[in-house]
């Protein structure tokens, strides 16, 4: 049990990390990104490239760092797989959201989204070969944190959640400190109002997608870091990270990061109650509960 | 009117376009004058203050602002050309403190900013004393001021108000009306909708009255205020309304 | 010669079926505007129900109540039905994506259940047991498939002329009413979300009926037959005909099939052996490229909706430059 709650609250953080830039696109564009996942799956394969690029060139970089079974290549190649991955959401939107977005409703831009999905997660498959990879092949042991009740954790998952919390905090930073942060919420709250305060709508709708995008690249990382990466991570993490925006409340940042926790700690402490191939059913039900008790969210708003 | 800052000549506009709101507007503003439009429900009195201000699409005629074209200038542009513009509804940001929706009025403020922070709290007494609260616990004349005093932060020539007066109690009406009129001191220009014609015409220097998407009459505020007819229909339906 | 009409025969009844599931599809979102993320959910549900309550009794998972094969159809498609109402209540009341993240969530979690409730479904071996009706008439070779394609073919018309009368009745007006202002249609006296609901589980139902007639056909359903990646087809089928036309409907299912089976039959025939593997992959982008192509360039279908009534002069405002009185 305990250890179902420990694991729980490092999935959740990898999906608050996904939720978070899902939450602010289906409230600034107004339409579910079935699509968002995927941006994880970019995130995890452009670091797997870069990771091995790295090592390569600079040998050095491929040492471990402390107890850790990431390395110095791979801590660089989070921040190129940031950067592409911010670049991929930035450059799907120029190519299809957008354009759908002149021409159609809302509900043309799901439908998109759920092509752009299918596409993006068979590319990856093409491009990477459909079965399962590591970043990194040695055996990390768990620590035994106390035999009764029995709890090992990982260093790597104890980096993850660490570091997935100092990003949330430094997003917090940026949304309550800075003007780039108000203009944001802003945005999300009354774009039209934003605009008149000469807020420049078609640069934050960029700056969305490319947080979005950068959060993703970061949970998927971190995903393939305590998990293995394959093409299916999108499929496997759409419905979660859905999940974790609706308890949270569309549009509402702390919201994500608190369904995100909520999700993966049920999901992982249902597995104490429910045979384990169940668990891709948890946070369908998770949804239900919200949309019968709470149909906002804890955080959110109605807005029609 | 030969020194008019802001002009339209034959405004078309509407939010599809085989479907204008406005059929054929024209308006001229003078310097430093308050300029009120009013007219009947549906008359296209907001639609106009919104083409204005860059929100609705033109589909003919222009506008002009200080000789220059604006009638195709996004919004974020035109209030950075001192163009400002006070919704009526949803004017303030409501999960931002009052701080922050001043902060993010005065973004492209730079150094200035801390400056101009501290006039707008010696302006509004109130909204200094509230700076960290949600602005949307605001009561409805505290909001209608931080509204105004976002529009004020970067220093407009020219604001558009969407009826400021509405929803507020008569003397908080009266307050946020004395405030614009008393901006024009500065030579600030003000153009506003307003259903509270009579309190309107009393403060304001020239007055448009419009009916279904056209101009009906225009004329110094003082003349239609004192028009037996204006008064008729405009200061009568006002109370009739009310009512 | 007969190879080929046998073929034919085969193609024709597998498009058939999935044109009812179209049709369902298209009274929901063609019609309704409601988006139905987890078609295969509807469908996966009459499949399952007809199976079960037409089966006979299995040693180790449900089944065998030995209904007779009409009663078991209409079992199966009012299963579809029953799902459709407990998702269309929770949802149907709330904004649009809703609805669409909650049915993409059933079908997850109906995938799910149908792998691991051994006890109900067969788990992931798939539900065995069913004998196709009337075999002992048609015995099992291409006579039984062509009485099986005009049966499905029967259905399929019947379902065809029941929607055209359905979209031409003041209900169907009602229906593209509410899809184009809702607000409108409320200030009518009408209650868009029980409008809706009507028309979400009739088209349910209908999927449902399709899912029963393709388990039929097969005797046979698995985990591996309620994918997501069927809801994806359903979909391109509908988009690519034409959202709101029931001809495009049923044309857009018949040539995105056709596609579907000639693309799967060229990558086996032509692409290197190491390239077989990825036969599903490359068809996926197929399917994914022409949803966002026809999204792009034609979104309104190869067949688009013939407007008999338009809300002239409630056009949708643009949303960036939006009203704020």
């Amino acid at each position: 049990m305990i250890q179902n709650l420990a694991d729980g609250i490092l999935v959740g953080s990898v999906l608050s990390l996904g939720a978070i830039g899902l939450t602010l696109v289906m409230h600034m564009l107004r339409f579910a990104n079935f699509s968002h996942a995927e941006l994880l799956s970019i995130g995890a394969y452009a670091a797997l490239v870069f990771d091995a690029v790295f090592a390569a060139i600079l040998p050095p970089l491929a040492a471990k760092i402390g107890p850790l079974s990431m390395t110095w290549a791979l801590a660089l190649a989070l921040l190129a797989a940031i950067a592409i991955t911010g670049a991929s959401a930035l450059l799907i939107d120029r190519l299809v959201f957008r354009r759908v977005r002149s021409k159609g409703s809302e509900l043309s831009m799901v439908f998109a989204s759920f092509g752009v999905a299918m596409i993006v997660r068979n590319v990856t498959g093409l491009l990477f070969g459909l079965g399962t990879q590591l970043y990194s092949r040695d055996i990390v042991f768990a620590v035994v944190v106390s035999r009764d009740p029995l709890l090992l954790i990982k260093p790597d998952q104890v980096f993850v959640l660490a570091a997935a919390l100092l990003v949330m905090v430094a997003l917090h930073l940026v949304l309550t400190r800075t003007t780039l942060g108000f203009a944001l919420r802003a945005v999300a709250e009354n774009p039209t109002l934003a605009q008149v305060n000469g807020v420049n709508l078609g640069r934050m709708i960029a700056l969305v997608w490319v947080l979005g995008g950068g959060l993703a690249a970061i949970a998927g990382v971190f995903y393939g870091l305590t998990n293995q990466i394959s093409p299916m991570i999108g499929r496997d993490l759409v419905l979660p990270v859905f999940a974790a925006t609706i308890v949270g409340g569309i549009g509402s940042v702390y919201g994500a990061v608190l369904g995100g926790f909520i999700v993966g700690v049920a999901a992982n402490v249902a597995l104490a109650v429910l045979p384990s191939g169940y668990s891709p059913s948890v946070p369908f039900l998770i949804i239900l509960a919200v949309l019968l008790v709470r149909p906002n969210g804890l955080f959110g708003e109605a807005r029609a | 009117m030969g020194d008019a800052v802001l002009r339209a000549e034959g405004v078309v506009a509407g939010y599809v376009p085989d479907l204008p709101i406005l059929k054929a507007v024209d308006l001229a503003v003078r310097r430093a004058s308050v300029t009120v439009i009013i007219g009947p429900n549906g008359a296209g009195k907001s639609t106009l203050i919104k083409t204005i201000a860059g929100l609705v699409p033109l589909s003919s005629g222009r506008i002009i602002h200080d000789g220059a074209d604006i009638s195709r200038i996004r919004p974020d542009r035109l209030a950075a050309q001192g163009i400002a513009y006070v919704p009526q509804m949803d004017n303030i940001f409501r999960t931002l403190t009052i701080r922050q929706n001043l902060d993010l009025a005065l973004r492209r403020a730079g150094a200035e900013a801390a400056g101009r922070l501290e006039d707008l709290y010696a302006r509004f007494p109130p909204l200094a004393d509230k700076r960290n609260e949600k602005a949307g616990a605001l009561s409805g004349g505290q909001r209608q001021f931080l509204a105004v005093a976002m529009a004020l932060a970067a220093r407009p020539s020219l604001i558009l108000m969407d009826e400021p007066s509405a929803g507020l109690s008569p003397k908080a009406a009266q307050e946020v009306l004395e405030c614009a009129r008393g901006l024009t001191e500065q030579g600030v220009t003000i153009l506003l909708v307003e259903q509270n014609v009579k309190q309107a015409l009393r403060l304001a220097d020239h007055c448009y009255i419009l009916a279904e998407g056209r101009n009906q009459l225009d004329g110094s505020a003082a003349d239609l205020l004192s028009d037996p007819v204006v008064g008729e229909i405009y200061l009568g339906a006002r109370r009739k309304g009310a009512a | 010669m007969i190879g080929f009409i046998s073929y034919a025969v085969f193609f024709s009844t597998v498009a058939s079926i999935l044109a009812i599931a179209v049709l369902g599809l298209n009274l929901q979102w063609g019609f309704t505007g409601l988006f139905n993320g987890g078609v295969v959910a509807f469908f996966g549900a009459g499949a399952y129900g007809t199976l079960i309550l037409g089966g006979t009794p299995q040693a180790d998972h449900l089944g065998g109540f030995g209904l007779i094969y009409p009663l078991a159809l209409a079992g199966g498609a009012a299963v579809a039905g029953l799902l459709a109402w407990v998702v269309g209540i929770l949802t149907l009341r709330l904004r649009q994506d809703y609805l669409a993240i909650a049915t993409f969530g059933i079908a997850v979690t109906f995938e799910n259940v149908m792998r691991n409730a051994e006890a109900l479904s067969g788990g992931a071996k798939g539900f065995r047991g069913f004998e196709r009706p009337l075999r002992d008439l048609f015995g099992d070779g291409f006579g039984y498939n062509l009485a099986f394609f005009c049966f499905v073919l029967a259905l399929l018309v019947g379902v065809f002329l029941f929607l055209e009368r359905l979209v031409r009745s003041p209900f169907g007006r009602l229906l593209r009413a509410i899809r184009e202002d809702e607000d409108a249609a409320r200030s009518l006296g009408k209650s868009p979300a029980r409008v809706r609901l009507v028309s979400f589980v009739t088209g349910s139902v209908i999927i449902g009926l399709a899912g029963g007639l393709y388990a039929t056909f097969y005797a046979f359903i698995s985990p591996q037959d309620v994918l997501p990646t069927l809801t994806f087809q359903i979909w391109a089928m509908l988009i690519v005909g034409g959202a709101g036309n029931n001809r495009g409907a049923v044309f857009g299912a018949f040539l995105i099939w056709g596609g579907w089976t000639s693309s799967g039959w060229a990558l086996s025939r032509f692409a290197p052996v190491e390239a077989q593997l990825y036969t599903g992959s490359i068809q996926y982008i197929l399917i994914g490229s022409i949803i966002v192509t026809m999204l792009l360039w034609r979104p309104q279908g190869l067949l688009p909706e013939r407007l008999v009534i338009s809300q002239a002069g409630q056009p949708r405002k643009p949303r960036t430059t939006g009203s704020m009185t």
